[in-house]
């Protein structure tokens, strides 16, 4: 189990590769990332606040949760902080399961638990300024699936 | 004790951080000292269900105790992903 929280880009190909190689027991690798997306056509930056230090050990805390859950031999998650372009990949989770449900079940509950239970906080920089982006209510309620 | 405040609460408190000398029981007990404090920590702290808390790095709720509590931190919802 890995879990990286830094301000620099990650390589997602070479990560999903490293965890992918030598897997004997997990038949299936689920991966999953994230990108910062113009909604409106305005954005021109995504800056994602944290708290050092309860960032690492909430997001250890729901990798562990993940595995009391599921079958899982292993799994990664990598955020980023800072400042992030359109396009640039905000970050990754990836599962190894023996079988792909499990894989593909826990790596959206890992989602789901990272987008409103890990300290994060993203603004939005436009054109009109900067605005924190809200939770939504969907994002909440989407954890009383699990 | 260190209070840390995130985003919006940062931003309107003024402050990332800061040592508070306190006797507060509860987060809540706490709340009302800071409200106390200028306006700015009222204002920050004027709707709690927009805040969320966490006490030593553990989210918590705003009657959990203090009692041994090194470092609280209050943020609005989190937003990651």
């Amino acid at each position: 189990m890995r879990v990286v929280v830094q301000e620099a880009p990650f390589d997602f190909g070479v990560e999903a590769a490293a965890f992918a190689e030598g897997r004997a027991v997990s038949g299936a690798v689920v991966t999953f990332t994230g990108i910062v997306r113009d909604v409106d056509g305005g954005l021109q930056a995504m800056e994602i606040e944290h708290y050092p230090g309860m960032t690492e050990s909430a997001l250890t805390d729901i990798a562990a949760e993940a595995k009391t859950r599921w079958s899982l031999e292993d799994a990664l998650v990598i955020h980023r902080h800072g400042r992030l372009e359109v396009g640039e990949m905000i970050m990754m989770v990836a599962t190894a399961a023996r079988h792909r449900k499990d894989a593909f079940e826990a790596a959206e509950f890992l989602m789901d638990y990272l987008k409103s239970r890990a300290p994060f906080w993203k603004r939005e920089v436009t054109a009109d300024g900067a605005d924190w982006v809200a939770a939504r209510d969907e994002d909440e309620d989407a954890l009383t699936r699990w | 004790m260190d209070v840390l405040y995130f985003a919006w609460v940062r931003e309107r408190i003024g402050i990332p951080r800061e040592a508070v000398e306190t006797q507060a029981g509860t987060v809540m007990d706490l709340v009302e000292e800071l409200r106390g404090k200028e306006e700015r920590y009222a204002a920050a702290f004027a709707d709690i269900s927009a805040l969320r808390v966490a006490v030593d790095q553990q989210l918590t709720d705003f009657d959990a105790s203090l009692s041994g509590a090194r470092e609280v931190a209050f943020f609005p919802p989190m937003t990651g992903g």
